[in-house]
């Protein structure tokens, strides 16, 4: 089995352990999506502490985690129109669905929601179609 | 004491998203590229991370949160137009980018200017959601 498949089990279970604690000790679902959305439209002022103190534990540690093993590459795409536009695409639809990979993936489908099993087969097959056409047929990405 | 937890639960899932190399874009890329090279990697990550999680599920029957007076409300079964059409806008920019919201805020580090303008247009999306809600609600009466 190459080592990125175990990384990506063991990654995986730490995020699903984050997610756990997260539900079993605050009663919350961790959804990044929803975090940060809550925080930034208002929606989520009761209780920004919390939100603000997630958020800064999701930048901090890994930065210092990559930080340490000599740096960490996104390999980000320079093209600044498909940032700007991949970036509007991702907040507009997590919000408008109310989710995004954390919070219909790991934790809707862990609990069998329906909505969280539709959600994740969307945005994969969009998702999937999107690298199709952009890579292969048109080359922008 | 919640937010001490909130904290900690963000640096296990920022540290687990490094781990699984899910703040590489080209691993993300790689997974949705069926007809290129396929890197299975993020079936992994989902499995891994689906795992505690159902057991975690499973816990709350019949149980409080430690800090909390209540669990989440089941889910909701109707599914709707916003969960389909938001699924399918995040999904394209996701293939576009290789960045979802959890990574994007991650990586915000070490991502470079290019992580910084995405989180920006990120929070930028998420801010007029409400509003093309609101509008989206309204021309659906207006049928």
């Amino acid at each position: 089995m190459p080592i990125d498949w175990i990384m990506g089990l063991a990654g995986g279970v730490l995020i699903g352990t984050a997610a756990a604690l997260f539900l079993l000790v605050n009663g919350r679902v961790m959804g990044a999506s929803g975090i940060v959305g809550g925080l930034v439209d208002g929606s989520g002022r009761h209780d920004w502490q919390e939100r603000a103190a997630m958020i800064a534990g999701l930048i901090i540690v890994p930065g210092l985690a990559a930080f340490a093993v000599g740096g960490s590459e996104t390999h980000l795409t320079g093209n600044w129109a498909v940032i700007v536009i991949a970036g509007l695409l991702v907040g507009v639809g997590t919000r408008l669905a109310n989710g995004c990979t954390s919070g219909h993936g790991v934790c809707g489908i862990s609990r069998l929601s329906l909505r969280g099993i539709v959600a994740t087969a969307f945005y994969i097959g969009a998702g999937g179609l999107t690298v199709v056409l952009f890579k292969h047929l048109l080359g922008v990405i | 004491m919640r937010s001490f937890v909130s904290f900690l639960v963000g640096a296990l899932f920022g540290l687990g998203l490094l781990v699984s190399g899910m703040t590489d874009t080209t691993k993300v890329q790689g997974w949705l590229d069926i007809f290129g090279d396929w890197d299975p990697t993020l079936a992994f990550v989902m499995g891994g991370a689906i795992i505690p999680m159902a057991i975690a599920w499973r816990f709350t029957v019949g149980r409080k949160p430690m800090l909390a007076d209540a669990f989440p409300s089941p889910p909701e079964p109707r599914l709707g137009r916003n969960l389909v059409l938001g699924s399918t806008l995040f999904g394209m920019g996701w293939g576009l980018s290789g960045l979802c919201p959890g990574p994007a805020v991650a990586s915000l580090s070490f991502g470079g200017t290019g992580g910084v303008v995405f989180l920006l247009a990120m929070v930028a999306g998420m801010m007029i959601t409400p509003r093309l809600r609101n509008r989206m609600d309204q021309a659906a009466l207006a049928v």
